[in-house]
């Protein structure tokens, strides 16, 4: 029967192009999570968004040439530590390793863990800003009262004053920001709460 | 006569299956389809009534009728979720989808009956578990682009978030289900003869939203289950805290989100294509244009997503190029509607009530493709982002366009799907009212918006009201056309006339008007031949 052997046919073809459709929205979901450590690699790479480059020696002054670099220090709510920049601002020559410090301290009567994100703005000075060492996203448990100074070591390249999207660039902001660790707020309790203003009124 | 005899003949070996058996296991396309369209009615009471709570309380200054602002989040995020997942895409996709791919492409069937019943089915427990939330603590206050923080834990810490996330899983999966099938049903069910090219545009419409969806959905279906686990299982995908990043939620929340409104508006394309093409006596214009001008629109769909982030903080040059990028999809728009406009020139054009909703349709989106323009530049988006301009602009084109597309179907297919063609009179009134109730709706908000006012607040200054109270009238006109329409349907039901296979003269050429009105339930058992 030529006719039922079409319809075996067709339901065979039929079932090999459903199995390539669900393979593509597999594959689409395996992109959506494959995005994530994705677009953290694009960013180190490109620094995009601000993200600094890591792990290179400095080349050593070429020129005469200097940027000014500010220091940014924020807090999150929930972290109780006293988070600041040693120095607000410091100049420093092109392909000069340079060395500026932080201050966290912690208040409260218990251990608290902070980490840490940062990046650098304008953030298309991303890729020319070099770290050489810094307290970058590690947990650091301070006990109460404790107080500690975090170093950074960074250089500018030099070849940002020949970049035409970067080359008037006088002043770089080197910014962290400290959360209180995920484990450590949920042990201590501490999880973000929104506060009373958030969700239906009360009365 | 022939005609006639035909049915009858059909008739006789046209043995349908009982109720419950019918209708709550079918695996016939057209049953599936007219579920389909009866839930998206259904779904679009709840929507468009929320939409009239929404206009009472932001009538006058003040608060009015909601409690808070928390209830008032969770009724525009339900409102916006509603119209999208349960109400334009059920009636497009499921509904006109459903009952004429298979015909126009000459197929027996979809060419997965069951898979058919499983999409429908799981959009019953996502609009209910949707519709369930409202109740549930504070309701999912979190718009329906649910951006976190504002979605996570901390600032919307009920059940009903994850009720409304469950909700999107479902539906996704429903319509992922639904364009396999139709991409399968596409690509290998056709009948000899109907190569690509010589598909009908709604055909090809359906074949480029079914790959949309099947390319977006899934994204959606990450990012919200990424967001579940960060809601309940202590991950830090979008928690700064952790190391992840809010941002990265709306590059995917919108990577789906962009090809999401082509999906609401591609099948209306195709619709209007017909129904132009019907009614000027006409071939379409074009027709290669037009069916590769909405696969450009989908392919272009994909890379311009972050058009709607231009105030997230991304860089200068980022901006530039998905400016670039989105104004490169008004290219494809505008030859559509040229190609519809040069369908028109020269037609013998008849005015009957699928048509003023197409004409409706070209004209109203044209206005939101315009203001859509606008806001593709990013140092205008500065001013404009989260402002009036932007809701006025998408209802433009999903609110006036989508749901003209609709009731353009409906009307032009009534006859065909029910057997009993509409009372022409009711549905030019329908028309009017509709136009005119829309328009004083959204055409205010352009103006609101341009005045700064922001999106998603209950409560606005003095100086605002004006406009609020016109929007606000203009929704009432627009609700008792809503009320208008299911008046027409009962009339149609009760005292249409009986429809005749084409009662649309020579200009109606697809395969849906060769067949009896109903078509049989067994539509093609032998496949028709395509010259």
């Amino acid at each position: 029967m030529p006719q039922r052997l079409d319809r075996q046919a067709l339901a065979k073809r039929n079932r090999r192009m459903l199995g390539g459709a669900f393979g593509v929205v597999f594959g689409m979901v395996g992109l959506a999570y494959a995005s994530v450590p994705l677009y953290d690699l694009f960013c180190k790479v490109t620094g995009y968004g601000g993200t600094p480059m890591l792990g290179q020696a400095a080349p050593g002054a070429a020129s005469e040439a200097e940027v000014t670099v500010r220091f940014n220090a924020a807090t999150q709510p929930g972290l109780p530590w006293r988070f600041a920049a040693q120095q607000p601002a410091i100049r420093v020559r092109l392909g000069e390793e340079a060395l500026a410090f932080y201050t966290a301290r912690n208040t409260a009567e218990a251990p608290a863990t902070g980490i840490s994100t940062y990046n650098v703005t304008p953030e298309v000075v991303g890729r020319y800003f070099h770290k050489v060492a810094c307290f970058c996203f590690e947990e650091q448990t301070l006990t109460p009262g404790q107080s500690v100074d975090m170093p950074i070591a960074f250089w500018v390249d030099p070849r940002i004053a020949e970049d035409p999207v970067t080359r008037d660039i006088r002043t770089i902001t080197v910014s962290y920001t400290f959360f209180r660790s995920l484990n450590d707020a949920e042990r201590s309790g501490a999880l973000a709460n929104a506060g009373a203003h958030v969700g239906r009124a009360t009365r | 006569m022939a005609h006639a005899a035909d049915a009858h003949g059909h008739d006789h070996h046209d043995h349908k299956p009982g109720f419950v058996a019918r209708w709550l296991f079918s695996t016939n396309h057209k049953d599936i389809g007219t579920l389909y369209i009866i839930f998206s009615l259904i779904a679009a009471i709840v929507g468009i009534g929320l939409s009239l709570l929404m206009r009472i309380e932001l009538m006058t200054p003040g608060m009015q009728i909601f409690a808070d602002g928390q209830m008032w989040n969770a009724y525009v995020s339900a409102h916006g979720l509603i119209m999208v997942f349960f109400v334009i895409m059920p009636a497009l996709i499921g509904g006109f989808g459903n009952w004429f791919v298979p015909i126009m492409i000459g197929a027996p069937d979809m060419a997965f009956p069951r898979l058919n019943n499983i999409s429908f089915w799981l959009l019953v427990p996502a609009f209910a578990l949707l519709g369930g939330s409202l109740f549930v603590g504070g309701g999912p206050g979190a718009g329906w682009t649910i951006y976190p923080p504002l979605s996570d834990a901390e600032y919307q810490s009920g059940p009903a978030m994850d009720m409304a996330l469950f909700a999107l899983h479902l539906a996704g999966a429903s319509s992922i289900l639904g364009a396999a099938n139709f991409i399968t049903t596409i690509f290998n069910m056709r009948a000899p003869g109907m190569t690509l090219h010589k598909m009908p545009l709604f055909v090809w419409s359906m074949l480029v939203t079914a790959f949309l969806l099947l390319l977006a959905v899934p994204v959606l279906g990450g990012a919200i289950t990424m967001l579940i686990t960060d809601r309940n299982f202590g991950t830090a995908f979008f928690d700064p805290a952790g190391g992840g990043d809010p941002v990265l939620f709306q590059h995917l929340f919108w990577f789906f989100g962009h090809p999401e409104v082509y999906i609401m508006i591609l099948p209306a394309f195709g619709i209007v294509s017909h129904v132009v093409s019907t009614f000027s006596r006409k071939p379409v214009f074009g027709y290669l244009g037009m069916a590769y001008a909405m696969v450009a629109i989908g392919v272009v769909g994909f890379v311009v997503w972050a058009h709607h982030m231009f105030t997230s903080g991304i860089s200068v040059d980022t901006r530039a190029y998905f400016m670039a990028a989105t104004m490169v999809i008004a290219v494809p728009t505008g030859v559509k509607i040229f190609s519809w406009i040069a369908t028109m020139w020269g037609g013998s054009m008849r005015f009957d009530t699928p048509m003023l909703f197409a004409i409706g349709f070209i004209f109203l989106f044209t206005v939101g493709g315009v203001t859509g323009v606008v806001l593709a530049n990013a140092g205008i988006t500065q001013i404009l982002h989260n402002t009036y301009y932007v809701v006025a602009h998408f209802h433009y084109v999903l609110s006036l366009g989508a749901v003209f597309g609709i009731y353009a179907g409906i009307y032009y297919w009534i006859g065909k799907m029910s057997g009993r063609q509409y009372p022409e009179k009711l549905g030019q009134i329908h028309f009017w009212m509709t136009f005119v109730g829309v328009n004083l709706t959204f055409f205010p908000m352009h103006f609101l918006g341009n005045q700064g006012m922001p999106r998603r607040y209950p409560d606005y200054p003095d100086a605002l009201a004006g406009w609020n109270l016109v929007a606000s009238i203009g929704s009432y006109i627009s609700v008792a056309s809503f009320v208008f329409f299911f008046f027409v349907l009962w009339a149609t039901f009760r005292r249409g006339t009986v429809a005749v296979s084409n009662p649309w003269g020579d200009g109606a050429t697809t395969l849906e008007w060769q067949v009896s009105s109903p078509p049989p339930f067994h539509t093609f058992d032998e496949l028709p031949r395509i010259r």
